[in-house]
C-alpha cells in the first residue's frame, strides 16, 4: 500500500461506454441528450416508468418503482455498451430502498395485525433491485449496494470508478431514487423517480462517449458543486439525490472538456475531469 | 492484493461489550440468546439483544442521530480504546484521508416503526419530533460514525442484507489501493426492529428455539444485534507477529432467487474461491472457517455443499450464530472480529446449540472449542438477493 501514498497515486480514468436515463421529462439518453446540451428545451413532466417486460409475469406485477427504474436504466446502458450484462459487476446506489414498500410495512407493524407478506419483506432490503438485476441478467459477478443519503450518486460513482480501475474490468453503475408516499413524504420530500445507468470501462472503445478521471489527491474538494442553468432541470437535480449526476451527463451530452464538480457529502464535493471521446 | 492491517478492532453483541467479554463468552461457550422480550414483539422466538442500548446517550451536538441503531453504534465505538485509535489515525493521515465504510440492513428503521404508532389521527402526519435523515435513513450509521470520530473523508453504507459488513472490507480495500484514502474505519451495526422480526417470521425462517446451526433439528434463525468496527491501515514496516491482516476478499451473486440461496451453493463457492485466490492461498492453508451458518434448512445445506466442494470435509468450521444470533447487516463485521480473536488467541470456537450434527452436511463442524495455533481463517457472509462475500484473515507471521 505504501507505494500508493497520496503523492504518487495514479489518476483513475474510466471510459463511459453506455448511458441509461429515466426521470421527470427524461425518457432515455437519446431523448435527454439534446435537452441536456441545451439544443432543445427541457420539458418538465412526471417520470413515466416502463413495465419491466424482462421479468416473469408474476414478478412484473409485484415489481415496485425501484425495480422498474433500475432495470430500465441498467438495460439501456448495457445495450448501448455492447457488453454482456451477465459478466458485468454492478454497483447500485440509492438514497433509500422502496419507500412505498417501507410505508406498507411500517403501517402493518403499527396496526393490531402485524402480518407482513413475505414478498414485502424480501423487497424491503436495500439490495432488492440488485437481486432482481442479477437474476434477470444471470450475472454472478459481484454487486455492491450503497447508500449515502443525498450523496448516493457520488458515492456510487467513487465505488464504480475505483472498481473499474483497481480490477481493470467494466462495471455497471445504477443510481436511482423513487418518490415517497405520505406520511414519509412529509419527512423526506423526494418528488419523483429518477434513475441513471452507466457502463464504465477501463479501456477506450469505438463506443466510448467520454473519459472521466479522478485525481486521488485532489478529487475530494471544497469547491462548490456545479448547477444546471435550466431552472426546471436544476429543480430535478436538487430534489432527487440520483439526479445529482446531471452536471456530469450534461458535460457528456455537450462533449465538454474540463472539470465537473458533483455534490457529495456536506462540505465535500467530488471533482471529475471530463473529456469527450468523439 | 496487498494485505491490510486490522490495527484495532472491537465488537459488541449479545455475548458481550468489547473484546474481553466477547472472548470470555466464546471460551465459556456461553450463548447470548434469550426468549424475546423486545419492545411489543409477540413472537415466540429467541433474540441476541444487547443489554443497556437504550441507556446510551448521544452527544448533544449529534442528538439528531438518536435512535437505537446509533446508540448501539456508540456503545460499540466506546469499547477497547477504538475512538482513541481512530483519533491517532486521524492525526497521522489527516481527517479527510480516513474513510468510513459501514454495513447495516435496517439502520434506524425502528425509529420510523415507532413513529408510525404516533401518526396524527386526523392528518396522518408523522410526529414532529421524527427526523428521517439521521435515524431511519440507511446512511445514518455511517454519517454518525464519521461525525462522532471527527472524520471528513469519504463515507458510505453498504446495505446488501446479511453480507453488508463483510463487503465493507472490499470497498475500503479498493479505495485504499486507489490512493483515495490512507486508512478506513469499517464495520457493521444492526439493531433489533420489528421489520426483521416479523419479516423473517413471514418467511417461516424464525426459530422458536435458540438457533441450532448445522443441527439435524435446525428450524430457523435467531435474530441478534451487534456493533463491530475495525481500523484498516497499511502494514507498518515493523509489525507484531500477532497482528491480524486482511488477506483476501471474494464477492459474488447467486443470480438465483430473492430469498433462497442457490441450492448447490454455487455463488457461495465462487466467493470463497475468489477470496482464496486474492489471498494467494489454497484451501488447505485455511485453519478454520467461520460459517455463515444461519440455521435455516436451506442456508446450511447450500453452504455445506459449497464448503465441501472446495475444502473437502476436513477443515474445522463452525457458526457462531448460536452464541450471538444472526446479527444480519452486522454479521460480517462481528464474525471478522471473532476470526481476529481466534487468530490472536489460538482457539477455534465450537458451534453452540448442537445436539446432533445433520448427517447430510459432510463438514468437520466443531461442537467444542479447540485450542491450537491458528494462522489463516475464512469467514462467510451471504444474504438475501443472493449476495455473497468471503473474507480471509491471517496472522502476520
Amino acid at each position: 500500500m505504501t507505494q500508493h501514498s497520496k503523492k504518487h497515486a495514479q489518476a483513475l480514468s474510466v471510459f463511459v461506454e453506455g448511458i441509461g436515463l429515466l426521470g421527470p421529462g427524461l425518457s432515455n439518453w437519446a431523448q435527454a441528450r439534446p435537452q441536456l446540451d441545451g439544443s432543445v428545451p427541457y420539458e418538465a413532466g412526471r417520470c413515466v416508468l416502463p413495465l419491466p417486460m424482462a421479468l416473469p409475469p408474476a414478478e412484473r406485477r409485484r415489481a415496485g418503482a425501484i425495480v422498474k427504474v433500475s432495470l430500465a436504466v441498467g438495460q439501456e446502458a448495457v445495450e448501448a455498451s455492447g457488453l454482456r450484462a451477465a459478466v458485468l459487476p454492478s454497483v447500485f446506489s440509492s438514497s433509500s430502498g422502496d419507500a412505498i414498500n417501507c410505508h406498507e410495512i411500517c403501517k402493518a407493524l403499527a396496526s393490531s395485525d402485524r402480518l407482513i407478506s413475505p414478498t414485502r419483506f424480501h423487497n424491503s432490503v436495500h439490495n432488492a433491485a440488485s437481486g432482481y438485476w442479477s437474476i434477470l441478467s444471470s450475472s454472478m459477478a459481484s454487486s455492491s449496494v450503497l447508500c449515502a443519503r443525498d450523496a448516493s450518486f457520488a458515492a456510487g460513482l467513487l465505488e464504480a470508478m475505483t472498481q473499474v480501475v483497481m480490477e481493470q474490468r467494466a462495471v455497471l453503475l445504477i443510481a436511482y431514487d423513487t418518490e415517497y408516499p405520505e406520511p414519509l413524504h412529509g419527512a423526506r420530500p423526494v418528488p419523483d423517480t429518477f434513475g441513471v445507468g452507466l457502463v464504465l470501462a477501463p479501456e477506450r472503445s469505438d463506443r466510448s462517449l467520454a473519459r472521466w478521471t479522478l485525481e486521488p489527491a485532489s478529487c475530494l474538494t471544497g469547491t462548490a458543486a456545479y448547477w444546471l442553468d435550466e431552472p426546471a432541470l436544476e429543480q430535478v437535480r436538487r430534489s432527487i439525490p440520483a439526479a445529482r449526476c446531471l452536471p456530469l451527463l450534461r458535460s457528456t451530452a455537450a462533449q465538454s472538456v474540463g472539470e465537473v464538480v458533483l455534490d457529495y457529502l456536506e462540505g465535500l464535493q467530488l471533482a471529475v475531469q471530463v473529456a469527450p471521446c468523439r | 492484493m496487498n494485505p491490510l492491517w486490522l490495527s484495532h478492532f472491537t465488537a459488541t453483541s449479545g455475548i458481550g461489550r468489547g473484546l474481553q467479554q466477547t472472548l470470555v463468552a466464546l471460551r465459556q461457550q456461553r450463548s447470548g440468546l434469550q426468549p424475546c422480550t423486545f419492545d411489543t414483539v409477540d413472537l415466540p422466538t429467541f433474540v441476541g439483544e444487547v443489554a443497556g442500548v437504550d441507556a446510551v446517550a448521544l452527544p448533544l451536538k449529534l442528538a439528531a442521530f438518536d435512535c437505537r441503531n446509533n446508540r448501539l453504534a456508540l456503545m460499540g465505538l466506546l469499547q477497547d480504546g477504538f475512538v482513541d485509535a481512530v483519533t491517532a489515525a486521524r492525526q497521522k493521515y489527516g481527517a479527510q484521508r480516513v474513510g468510513v465504510f459501514m454495513g447495516t440492513s435496517t439502520s434506524g428503521i425502528l425509529q420510523t416503526e415507532l413513529a408510525y404508532r404516533r401518526c396524527d389521527p386526523v392528518t396522518g402526519a408523522l410526529p414532529a419530533d421524527f427526523i428521517y435523515g439521521t435515524t431511519h435513513n440507511t446512511f445514518s450509521v455511517a454519517d454518525f460514525t464519521r461525525q462522532y470520530l471527527g472524520l471528513t473523508g469519504p463515507a458510505v453504507v453498504v446495505s446488501s442484507a446479511c453480507s453488508s459488513s463483510a463487503k465493507v472490507f472490499a470497498s475500503a480495500r479498493r479505495m485504499m489501493a486507489a490512493g483515495l484514502i490512507d486508512a478506513a474505519v469499517v464495520g457493521g451495526v444492526d439493531s433489533l426492529c420489528l421489520t426483521t422480526l416479523y419479516g423473517f417470521n413471514s418467511l417461516g425462517l424464525i426459530s422458536t428455539q435458540a438457533c441450532r446451526p448445522f443441527d439435524a433439528g435446525r428450524d430457523g434463525i435467531s435474530i441478534g444485534e451487534a456493533a463491530a468496527f475495525a481500523l484498516l491501515e497499511p502494514i507498518p514496516p515493523h509489525r507484531d507477529a500477532n497482528s491480524v491482516l486482511l488477506l483476501g476478499v471474494g464477492e459474488s451473486s447467486d443470480a438465483y432467487h430473492m430469498s433462497s440461496p442457490h441450492p448447490e451453493g454455487l455463488g457461495a463457492r465462487m466467493a470463497m474461491q475468489e477470496a482464496l485466490k486474492m489471498a494467494q492461498l489454497d484451501a488447505a492453508d485455511i485453519d478454520y472457517i467461520n460459517l455463515h451458518g444461519t440455521a435455516t434448512q436451506s442456508n446450511d445445506a447450500a453452504e455445506a455443499k459449497a464448503v465441501s466442494a472446495l475444502f473437502g470435509s476436513m477443515t474445522p468450521c463452525s457458526s457462531t450464530k448460536g452464541a450471538t444470533g444472526h446479527t444480519l447487516g452486522a454479521a460480517g463485521g462481528l464474525e471478522a472480529v471473532i476470526c481476529a480473536l481466534s487468530l490472536q488467541h489460538g482457539f477455534l470456537p465450537g458451534g453452540l446449540n448442537l445436539r446432533q450434527l445433520d448427517p447430510a452436511l459432510p463438514l468437520n463442524y466443531l461442537k467444542e472449542n479447540r485450542s491450537q495455533a491458528v494462522t489463516r481463517v475464512l469467514s462467510n457472509s451471504f444474504g438475501f438477493g443472493g449476495t455473497n462475500c468471503s473474507l480471509v484473515f491471517g496472522l502476520a507471521v
